[in-house]
């Protein structure tokens, strides 16, 4: 007995009408450039967070002349980031790539960079050595300057003293982060304190959720983050009323009364100096990093919560860390297990490379590394 | 200004993880029940969940109404669920690979139209205020239930009456359990498991659009990690009744909420160990309940998996 008409036939002819529609939609890319750039994301490209930072560098290049824009998102740390690449080279012609997730560059960025002389390969995250191939490269940005900024305005804001913090893992730059925020937060109530809840991994929307109501019930009055999409943390802190400072890129028209500033990238300065050194034909740096005096960080206008004395304080130290040399980690500093980490009258300025191994939270930061 | 709650905040913390985080649990796993009790299994709901919550975030950043996004979520629901039911309806087709095959369409599909979604803002969901009566914010933020948590509670209520004492669910029970018996009596056998199906699939919707209108409220492509996938398997461990599913998915919701609550009072070694703890809880449940001779009981017979 068949109620239905159904048969194989059928389901396939209005099956392939729906599954042809979205071939409409493609545009095909534009014409030959004296360059073509491809850049790779490892998540939307328009999270409001990382991958949204290098989106506008590459849309800096975009307004170039003489330059191709390729783009590929949600590209996974795996074998698929060589295929990728591949494709770049061999379809379009690319000869500058930007893979620009952390986890690319080993081994997947290293080998095609060895199979592909020819091309130019510079990987975010600042990984690369002298052993590694001449063709690959790395840079990155100082951050957490920018970062103690932010815990600078959050001090100023906070009434209850205590801070929150919802992290990713605990990595090295994820707990500079940590530590830069609590610092300048401290450099103006020594009494405050931050809590940090880890959620485990970049991009967690329900647990990221779940933390911040549980450091808003805790008393956290400001907060801030670091996973990869910050718009489920701001939009759940401002929904709850409390302050936020941003991280990656600007996440103001999200909350814009509760936005009170924050740490972002500025990729383009990056980019735009790569892709001027290969339109001149010139060689590329190898190994490139800068902080908020390079132009490679930069921080949020201030919301209009702010107050005056907040923003005397945070210009006054921006100032200061735009002369150079500044130092957010220096002695006496002890962890938050009383030990001491870093000696009275050592400094360690943003370059300094003992920071990429930071395996500790400063005194004053509520939360554990492991 | 919060009151300190000290250690209190973890059970709060929990009740109010229960309250936002189980809903979508609890939407999934009563339309599986369903589809399920018809003698089809719709391994595809992720991908449902997934292409409602991009479909109610875009319904209602283009209409102005969250329900019209809402509604917008089951409708297409419906659609994968129908599609689902008829390729099960043809000869010889596997419900569980088709499922799987829907599952990375729903999502495939959701993360292409999704694209232009992520950056708007849309209209969210009201709350229903029920910690009004307290003075303390953190009870009063706890207890914010979405209109859709009491919506899922009725719902199940309902199914369970509908199985027992109606004979709509005396004929999807019999097409679950005996394609035979239910041939012989005369009832059709494709449409009911198809309207079944598809009332799967409107449910899988509507959690999605919950995902992405309430609770945590915003779409972007992780938004699901893996929650449909998880809520197929509490039907069975729910024993395919509606009222377990209620609990299973109270359970989850609470169990998800420990670790950061746990975090936030200070509690801040081993948090991917209090992270596994839903799963460590629906191992030992099964462990305990576990019995030889009564495994399949309460199981429609037609399930490609008990058969």
């Amino acid at each position: 007995m068949t109620m239905l008409p159904l048969n194989r036939r059928r389901l396939l002819i209005s099956g392939s009408a729906l599954l042809a529609a979205p071939l409409l939609m493609r545009v095909s890319p534009a014409a030959a450039a004296s360059l073509t750039a491809g850049f790779i994301y490892v998540g939307p490209r328009d999270d409001f967070g990382y991958n949204q930072s290098h989106a506008e560098g590459a849309a800096a290049l975009k307004a170039m002349d003489g330059i191709t824009v390729l783009e590929e998102e949600n590209v996974p740390e795996s074998n698929d980031v060589v295929k990728s690449m591949e494709s770049m080279i061999q379809l379009d012609d690319a000869s500058l790539l930007f893979p620009t997730s952390f986890g690319y560059y080993n081994p997947f960025v290293k080998e095609t960079a060895a199979d592909y002389p020819d091309v130019q390969f510079r990987h975010c995250g600042g990984l690369w050595s002298e052993a590694d191939p001449k063709n690959a490269g790395s840079y990155f940005g100082y951050i957490g300057t920018a970062q103690y900024l932010s815990g600078i305005v959050a001090g100023h804001q906070t009434k209850s003293k205590r801070l929150g913090f919802v992290a990713a893992k605990p990595i090295p730059q994820v707990l500079m982060n940590i530590n830069a925020f609590t610092l300048g937060a401290k450099s103006v109530d020594p009494e405050i304190t931050t809590q940090v809840i880890f959620t485990g991994d970049w991009a967690q929307p329900v647990k990221e959720a779940e933390a911040t109501n549980a450091l808003i019930d805790q008393g956290a009055d400001v907060l801030t983050c670091h996973v990869d999409s910050p718009k489920v943390f701001v939009q759940t802190a401002a929904g709850r009323g409390a302050f936020v400072c941003g991280y990656h890129t600007s996440q103001a028209p999200l909350a814009p009364e509760h936005y009170l500033t924050g740490a972002e990238w500025n990729w383009s300065t990056v980019y735009k100096m790569f892709a001027e050194k290969a339109l001149a034909g010139g060689a590329l740096p190898n190994f490139v990093r800068g902080g908020l005096v390079e132009g490679f960080v930069k921080t949020s206008p201030y919301g209009p919560a702010v107050s005056e004395a907040a923003r005397n304080q945070t210009d006054t130290v921006k100032a200061e860390v735009m002369k150079g040399g500044f130092a957010v980690i220096k002695g006496p500093l002890k962890d938050n297990k009383g030990n001491e980490v870093v000696a009275a009258g050592k400094a360690y300025p943003e370059t300094a490379v003992e920071l990429e191994s930071m395996d500790y939270l400063v005194e004053g930061v509520l939360g554990s590394t492991s | 200004m919060n009151a300190d709650l000290g250690l209190w905040a973890v059970p709060l913390a929990v009740l109010g993880g229960m309250l936002r985080v189980s809903t979508p649990f609890l939407f999934v796993s009563l339309g599986e029940c369903v589809t399920e009790k018809s003698g089809r299994i719709n391994l595809g709901l992720e991908g449902t969940l997934v292409f409602g919550a991009m479909a109610g975030y875009g319904g209602a950043y283009l209409t102005g109404s969250p329900w019209l996004g809402v509604l917008a979520a089951g409708l297409f629901g419906v659609l994968f669920g129908l599609l689902h039911g008829f390729l099960c309806s043809l000869p010889k087709v596997n419900d569980i690979a088709v499922g799987i095959a829907l599952m990375l369409l729903g999502t495939g599909l959701a993360f292409f139209f999704g694209k232009p979604l992520i950056q708007p803002a849309a209209p969210m969901l009201p709350a229903i205020p029920l910690g009004a009566w307290s003075d303390v914010p953190q009870v009063r933020a706890a207890l914010e239930v979405s209109p859709l948590f009491v919506i899922g509670l009725l719902i199940a209520i309902a199914l369970l009456f509908v199985f027992k004492r109606t004979k709509i669910g005396l004929v999807l029970r019999m097409v679950g359990d005996s394609a035979d018996a239910a041939r012989a009596m005369g009832y059709p056998i494709l449409p009911v498991r198809i309207g079944a199906t598809a009332f799967g699939g409107f449910m899988a919707g509507v959690a999605g659009a919950y995902l992405s209108l309430y609770y945590p409220g915003s779409w972007n492509e992780a938004i699901s990690s893996g929650q449909g996938l998880i809520a197929v398997a509490l039907v069975i461990f729910a024993r395919w009744n509606p009222l377990a599913c209620f609990g299973a998915a109270l359970l989850f919701g609470g169990a998800g909420a420990l670790g950061p609550a746990l975090q936030s009072v200070g509690v801040t070694e081993g948090y991917y160990l209090f992270y596994a703890a839903p799963y460590v809880l629906t191992l030992l449940i099964l462990f305990f309940t576990s019995s030889r001779t009564k495994a399949l009981e309460g199981a429609p017979r037609e399930l490609s998996i008990t058969k």
